[in-house]
């Protein structure tokens, strides 16, 4: 790997012990595919002489078959992936690229700059300390460039390097420099950043990418390479409060309880005072335990294990803070959310947030604004589309330990898992806590669900009818609830259509609608069971997760899903209401069984076939299963 | 206030991994290959969880056609370190007498190595593996997750991988699925090399320059390791100091003649050579996309 220190041959020892001082640099380039942002990579790799002979010959060949530089070298070759990937097209993603000079190693994200890789470039971003934004001398600041720097920012980017790029082809012109760079100041003013350094270049030529060029006399500014090697990248994380997410408790024996973590700001010493959130327990740092012995001090970016002086119980997902600057802690949230994944964002939609080493349930509970990444406008929005950006209100089912994104990546930063399909289908930066979180507590009161149910002689509940329309969901409901009222039993029925009447009148049929529609039936009947009653609700409620987030409503053995199972055919020759005709001429739209799905229940606690037995049998087996869960005694 | 180097950060950064995986993962495993990324790998690991011994089995999944040294050094490892050590070899193929001489590298990479992991996974239920590959030995690693997620039927789906943002590494999985996970991404061999002489980690002395028995073979030097190596008309194995860049299976790995046999030499010779580590790896040179396939695939 011919490295080009001289060192190597003279004195390697002298060599290696300059090389392991040097720090760490990670960066991502932005740019998109004819801004030449392949061939910078490539160019950075080749003049640091990281490409191996047999690399350089499989380039050469590669360039002469499907170079686009005329047999000549095509260095963005180099990173632009297998041939048969390229000719698939799948190298839509971030790839991580290394190369070191003699002060820095370097981790390049090398992600698409397309409009629809959002995510990418937010990925890539999320680990980077600087950004390199590549501008074609030609073509200016576009859209895209705008796009770019508003995702880098984002993400808490405060480090940017403008490249312009091709200046060979623009003969290396100082006024089309400067005033591409003054479009960009003027824009980028509002983003935040710390430093912008602008830099002319040539990655095709090699114009100031490691040597200054004699083309640009009038550029008195570093290389790209020496402005990347000799950036200060803040050691400010060191001067922020301490903290310390658990990630796993370190217990080899009855006498060993330590707490392991990587430092996400500050330092700490043994003797420190630390809080522990979200209990708020204190104690004191006893000893920062490493296989190469205790440590007197350790700082930000460490992985450590420590132990404290005081048996205090601490659990994975806890926060270790300094006593007098802790975290926040709250469970509800204003923050800007990435969209990831095929599958829209839906507000009310129950998802699991891992922040920090923390996994919690969360849901946003109001979608305030889409962004658009191209004009940084505001526009309302019902959901969030793959690659979208939104800012929203969230909601968690418990307290967690937060700093602002702005404060602190690690503490404020989240991801989105989908809780049927496992993906991480989002990813977030915590803006500020909500007030109403920390202000409206939960009312404690002496009469509880409990002994309002038993004051009823039964145990309250919600019999979740679903199944498609027509299947026979109301006409059942209706009569248990008949034969529980003759029962001396107390009861209450929700009905799709009747609550739509009132309570959801303002609610359409769209996605985004339909899940609003559940969230708040599942609401009332959650009251309603806190009230002590057996509810009854008949919903068509085709999405598995809906019904999943009524039932994560409720405490264990409330929610009962009773599976109306009518086969389409059957419902849509019974069609009642006409609707499935109406459905079938266009004139009804999203309509469950037609042009929208069913998920039938996996685990519902009854399944009823009614192509097998009449309402009435049907309404028997019901009052059997309630009998036998042991709601109708108090 | 200290700034850390990039060995620190790299070291962090892998003990964070590792830790995640021990904390939400039922059944997790390390792959080890016995060669210098999986020796580093392990001494990060003894880190990781000190002072309690990493939580998780070692898995070598042994073709019996490793060098000698290797099987030996590996054997006195685990014992100097307490570990626990699981050895898989294909039973299938161990009958059927698979071998790199009569049914080639493919085939025999294919048995011994892939269908026997596949196999050793689903045998020992594990969720997780962790292995040593790096985002720098090869361009279609270069996009590889941390967290590399598998099918029950061991198959990586480019479609299913997940974004990685922050360090926040999302491990949920249904039963039956597994991850693959790759502590070490983020390094490249120079830092491997200098993090093993700066935290002087014991390696197979193979890597070290000594005379032994090669015949040169197609190019090639190919160390006759024991008897089983039937030597073609003409060959006869020559004594030459030479040392392995990689080690894998001895009829598959070429040696280079080096005088190097002091880890700074070796480090010396790595960063003056022109050629990249691979290129001693018979199985890569198949095709392009070869190691892609062999990913799809379930290689690791």
């Amino acid at each position: 790997m011919a490295h080009k220190s001289d060192l190597i041959a003279e004195d390697i020892e002298r060599y290696l012990e300059a090389h392991q001082h040097k720090s760490l640099l990670r960066f991502i380039t932005c740019g998109s595919v004819d801004d030449g942002k392949s061939t910078l990579i490539g160019r950075l790799l080749y003049e640091s002489k990281l490409i191996f002979e047999d690399q350089l010959a499989a380039l050469e060949a590669d360039s002469k078959k499907v170079g686009t530089q005329g047999g000549e070298i095509d260095l963005a070759l180099l990173v632009d992936g297998l041939a048969a990937e390229r000719e698939q097209g799948i190298t839509i993603d971030v790839a991580y690229r290394f190369f070191s000079t003699e002060r820095r190693k370097f981790i390049v994200a090398d992600t698409p700059g397309h409009e629809q890789y959002t995510r990418n470039m937010a990925t890539g971003a999320s680990t980077a300390d600087l950004a390199v934004i590549l501008v074609d001398a030609r073509k200016g600041v576009l859209q895209q460039t705008r796009r770019h720097s508003y995702i880098v920012s984002l993400l808490g980017i405060r480090h940017v390097v403008l490249a312009v790029n091709k200046m060979d082809a623009v003969g290396y012109g100082r006024e089309v420099f400067e005033a591409i760079v003054a479009e960009y100041r003027d824009f980028a003013h509002r983003l935040g950043f710390e430093d912008i350094t602008a830099i002319p270049l040539s990655a095709l030529k090699g114009d100031n990418v490691t040597a200054p060029s004699a083309q640009t006399p009038w550029y008195y500014g570093p290389t790209l390479m020496q402005h990347l090697e000799s950036i200060e990248i803040e050691e400010d994380l060191q001067h922020r409060p301490f903290r310390l997410p658990v990630q796993w408790v370190n217990r080899p024996d009855q006498d060993f309880r330590g707490f392991a973590g990587t430092i996400a700001a500050g330092t700490i010493r043994p003797g420190d005072t630390v809080r522990v959130l979200p209990s708020g327990r204190q104690s004191r740092v006893a000893r920062i335990v490493t296989r190469d012995g205790d440590l007197g001090l350790a700082v930000a970016g460490q992985s450590v294990t420590l132990t404290l002086e005081d048996e205090i119980d601490i659990s994975r997902g806890d926060v270790l803070s300094v006593a007098d600057a802790p975290p926040g802690v709250a469970d509800q949230f204003q923050a800007t959310l990435v969209w990831m994944h095929e599958d829209h964002m839906l507000p009310g939609r129950p998802y699991l947030m891992k922040i920090g080493t923390r996994t919690v349930n969360a849901s946003v509970t109001d979608l305030r604004h889409r962004v658009n990444v191209n004009t940084l406008e505001h526009a309302a929005a019902r959901q969030l589309e793959l690659n979208e950006i939104g800012v929203c209100n969230l909601s968690t089912d418990r307290p967690v330990a937060f700093d602002p994104y702005q404060e602190n990546r690690e503490t404020g930063a989240f991801i989105f898992i989908d809780k049927l399909t496992n993906d991480t289908v989002g990813a977030g930066m915590i803006h500020f806590a909500l007030r109403r979180a920390e202000n409206v507590h939960w009312q404690a009161l002496d009469v509880d669900k409990r002994s309002r149910a038993a004051q009823k002689g039964q145990k309250s509940c919600v019999l979740w009818f679903t199944g498609l329309s027509g299947a026979g969901k109301s006409t059942i409901a209706n009569l248990v609830e008949k034969r529980l009222q003759a029962l001396g039993r107390h009861t209450y029925t929700l009905d799709g259509d009747n609550v739509r009447h009132g309570l959801n009148k303002d609610l359409g049929f769209t996605e985004a609608d339909r899940v609003e529609n559940i969230r708040r039936v599942a609401e009332v009947s959650k009251l309603m069971v806190d009230a002590g009653l057996i509810v009854l609700v008949s919903f068509i409620s085709p999405f598995r997760s809906e019904r999943r987030l009524a039932r994560e409503l409720m405490d264990d053995g409330e929610f009962l899903e009773v599976f109306v199972d009518t086969p389409l055919a059957e419902a849509e020759k019974r069609d009642p209401k006409g609707l499935y005709r109406k459905a079938r001429q266009g004139q009804i739209k999203n309509f469950t069984g037609i042009d929208s799905p069913y998920e039938p229940p996996e685990h519902a606690e009854l399944r009823i076939d009614t192509t097998a037995m009449t309402a009435e049998q049907a309404a028997e087996f019901v009052i059997g299963m309630l009998a036998d869960a042991g709601k109708l005694a108090g | 206030m200290s700034t850390l180097t990039h060995l620190q950060r790299l070291e962090a950064e892998s003990i964070q991994i590792m830790r995640e995986v021990v904390a939400e993962c039922d059944n997790p495993v390390m792959l080890y290959s016995i060669g210098k990324d999986s020796a580093a790998m392990l001494h990060v690991a003894m880190k990781a969880f000190y002072p309690a011994k990493p939580p998780f089995p070692l898995m070598h999944v042994d073709t019996t056609w490793k060098f000698r040294e290797m099987i030996a050094f590996r054997d006195k490892l685990v014992q100097t370190l307490g570990l626990k050590l699981i050895v898989y070899t294909n039973p299938e193929g161990l009958r059927q007498g698979i071998n790199p001489f009569t049914h080639g590298s493919a085939v025999h990479t294919d048995v011994m190595k892939t269908q026997a992991l596949k196999q050793a996974l689903d045998h020992y239920r594990f969720d997780a593996a962790f292995g040593g590959a790096r985002r720098d030995e090869e361009k279609s690693r270069a996009k590889e997750r941390v967290f590399s997620f598998r099918s029950a039927q061991h198959r990586w789906d480019p479609k299913k991988q997940r974004p990685e943002l922050w360090r926040l590494y999302n491990t949920r999985k249904h039963k039956g699925e597994s991850l693959r996970v790759f502590p070490m991404s983020n390094w490249t061999e120079l830092d491997i090399w200098q993090y093993i002489y700066l935290e002087q980690i014991p390696i197979v002395p193979l890597y070290y320059a000594a005379v032994r028995p090669v015949v040169e073979r197609d190019g090639t030097l190919i160390m006759v390791d024991d008897d089983r190596m039937p030597l073609r008309e003409g060959e006869k194995p020559m004594m030459k100091k030479v040392r392995f860049r990689t080690l894998g299976c001895y009829p598959l790995t070429g040696a280079i003649e080096s005088e190097a046999d002091t880890l700074p030499a070796i480090i010396q010779e790595m960063l003056l050579t022109t050629t990249s580590e691979r290129q001693g790896r018979v199985i890569d040179h198949d095709s392009a996309a070869s190691m892609e396939k062999k990913k799809q695939e379930g290689y690791f």
